[in-house]
């Protein structure tokens, strides 16, 4: 038998009672939109974690000195230089996973412009650090390799530094500074990058060769690296083993020998990323299986009218196995009923959910992302329900003896 | 035009409810030709709704061989079964049993659709159906709009749609008014002269005066089956 005829078949049953199928494929669009919306939203939360993460860059590892140890005050990573800029050399020579490392030896230093002034951190490194954290540069470009071998006297600014002391559209590239005492010509503007998410500031910064900060803030370089070092792996995926890489070549370069302590920290970003992103979806899979306990109780809804619909048309299943409808032409038929009522409870419930989600995102200013994978899983789990809850209704009705169901009053 | 159509040999049919044993059917036999026209009488209990369910391939016998066409139905399946009233047999009831809110044409295309039959052809052939049975302009008309003798003749028009073997009439005049039951009866020897063999199942005697041969049913036994001049009907 033709299929899209029993679909006609099924329609028209359907719309016969318009009230009916609504409400009973209400549980099914509330079911549908809850899990729609809910996603949505949730996906949107981890979505800006991630981002947030990303921009810091989730390939990214963070190599702290170790710590000095004195009449037994530990004073933490950091205290005590024990990188030197051979291990630097060391690490971005000899471990493949590496995309790009370089140091970064911060200090806090008043940078003074004709008019104004304004301190702030002013950290010495390479250019690679702009790659390794994926920042671009709005205005003018980073200092190069040569200005590090020669350590010239060159400074890129952050936005908040720029605007702090020229005011805010000012194209200051190519203007001098004067950091502490030294001037330094200005070469770019790096790109406003935003806050942490801990609310620090990353644009209140500056930028100078490592070489010249050595020279001209520490005073003369040193076999160590008093800062830490910034590495990126090749990709996310690889961060892991460049991270345990490291970790032994480090070891090996320091002599450390098996079951001592480390003199040195590494910390993966990533790791932060994921646990934050893992709280959001715990959140959204707690209310994506309530969404879906309700999905179950639409199915519960459609059996039942099923039921009712099988009993109520018990002479026309009569007449139409008289006239030659095999069994399970009728369980198709009733089956399709089912599939029809839940799949467009289903594609309702997307609209509702979508629309839910957008209205949401734009009310309270929640990002939201729309995955289709989730709207297809919906879609597909709402026949589903569907099929199941439709079966049994549709095997009585294919099982009725055609006697009996042409004499039901 | 005398080749057996019905062939019933020792057929049983027991109802058992509890310990109480209803022998519905007591080894009938009976034998029905190609081109007649007979009314299986008898009063309530007498057995011959049963007769008819099993005739029409409705309901299977304890017992005993049905041969349809030389085809033996008595052991087939349910959808075997379904295929052979699709083919073989046309069903008019006492209540039409037509599908409510479906129109005349539909409802007559019905058979056709479970026999695969293509819309087009479908509608052509419905139409023509009920052509015949004289409602050529209802075809759109729905079962509530239209009186007891024209549904009982939409339903006489699904009944023939498929050119079945033979045309199963259960109390067909049972809810018309007497004159509205000559005209079905006068419907049912018009099919009946055309070839198509005609079975009717009635309590009332005058119903039967319309048939070629009447078999009168008691106690699930063929009481008396006699062949006479059929009355006609006008």
């Amino acid at each position: 038998m033709n299929p899209f005829l029993t679909l006609r078949v099924a329609l028209r049953a359907i719309l016969r009672n318009k009230m009916r199928a609504f409400l009973t494929t209400l549980g099914i669009i509330i079911g549908v939109a809850a899990v729609i919306a809910m996603m949505a939203i949730g996906a949107g939360a981890k979505a800006q974690v991630e981002q947030a993460f990303a921009a810091m860059g989730t390939n990214l590892l963070i190599i702290l000195p170790g710590s000095t140890s004195a009449g037994g005050v530990q004073g933490g990573f950091g205290s005590m230089p024990t990188l030197t800029w051979d291990d630097l050399a060391a690490i971005r020579a000899e471990v493949p996973t590496v995309k790009a490392a370089a140091p970064t030896m911060r200090s806090n230093m008043p940078i003074v412009s004709e008019e104004q002034n304004w301190t702030t951190g002013v950290t010495g490194t390479l250019p690679e650090y702009f790659d390794i954290r994926s920042w671009p540069i709005a205005q003018g470009a980073a200092f190069t390799q040569a200005d590090v071998d020669s350590g010239t006297k060159v400074v890129v600014l952050g936005q908040t530094v720029a605007e702090k002391l020229y005011g805010a559209s000012a194209n200051p590239v190519g203007l001098t500074v004067r950091i502490g005492t030294t001037p330094f010509q200005i070469v770019g503007i790096a790109a406003k990058k935003g806050q942490s998410s801990t609310g620090q500031d990353y644009d209140d910064a500056a930028f100078i060769p490592a070489t010249t900060y050595a020279q001209k803030v520490q005073g003369g370089l040193s076999k160590y690296l008093t800062g830490q070092i910034m590495v990126a792996a090749t990709s996310a995926d690889t961060t892991a083993r460049a991270q345990s890489d490291i970790a032994a070549l480090l070891r090996d370069r320091h002599h450390i020998a098996p079951g001592m302590d480390d003199d040195f920290s590494l910390r993966n970003l990533s790791e932060i990323a994921g646990a934050q992103a893992q709280g959001t979806e715990t959140m959204t899979t707690l209310l994506a299986s309530v969404a879906a306990v309700s999905l179950l109780v639409g199915g519960i809804g459609i059996m039942n009218i099923m039921l009712v619909s099988v009993t109520e048309r018990t002479r026309e299943i009569g007449v139409r196995m008289a006239v030659g409808a095999k069994p399970h032409y009728i369980l198709a038929q009733f089956l399709i009923e089912a599939l029809v009522l839940s799949l467009a409870g289903g594609l309702l419930g997307v609209a509702v959910g979508l629309g839910t989600a957008t209205w949401l995102a734009s009310r309270f200013k929640w990002p939201m992302l729309i995955q289709t994978d989730v709207i297809a899983i919906s879609v597909g789990f709402s026949a589903f329900v569907g099929i199941v809850f439709g079966l049994y209704p549709a095997r009585k009705a294919s099982q009725l003896d055609p006697i009996d169901a042409l004499r039901y009053e | 035009m005398t080749a057996p159509l019905i062939e019933l040999t020792d057929l049983t049919k027991l109802y058992v409810t509890g310990d109480v044993e209803l022998r519905a059917l007591d080894a009938v036999s009976l034998r029905v030709d190609e081109g007649e026209f007979v009314a299986i009488m008898g009063s309530s209990g007498s057995g011959k709704s049963t007769m008819m369910n099993v005739i029409g391939c409705l309901d299977r016998p304890t017992s005993g061989t049905y041969l349809l066409s030389g085809r033996q139905v008595s052991v087939m399946g349910k959808s075997e079964l379904a295929e052979v009233r699709n083919q073989l047999i046309g069903f008019v009831f006492q209540q039409f049993n037509l599908l409510s809110r479906t129109s005349a044409v539909e409802n007559v295309e019905l058979p056709l659709v479970y026999a695969g039959v293509s819309a087009r052809e479908r509608r052509a052939r419905a139409t023509t159906a009920l052509e015949r049975v004289g409602l050529g302009a209802r075809l759109e008309h729905r079962p509530n709009q239209l009186s007891g003798g024209q549904q009982q003749r939409v339903a006489i028009a699904r009944a023939l749609v498929n050119d079945p073997k033979m045309i199963l009439a259960d109390e067909p005049t049972g809810a018309l008014d007497s004159k509205t039951s000559i005209e079905v009866m006068a419907l049912f020897q018009e099919l009946w002269r055309a070839g198509i063999t005609v079975v009717v199942v009635t309590h009332e005697a005058d119903i039967a005066e319309y048939a070629s041969r009447v078999v009168v049913m008691r106690d699930g036994k063929i009481l008396t089956d006699e062949r006479h001049e059929p009355k006609r009907a006008v």
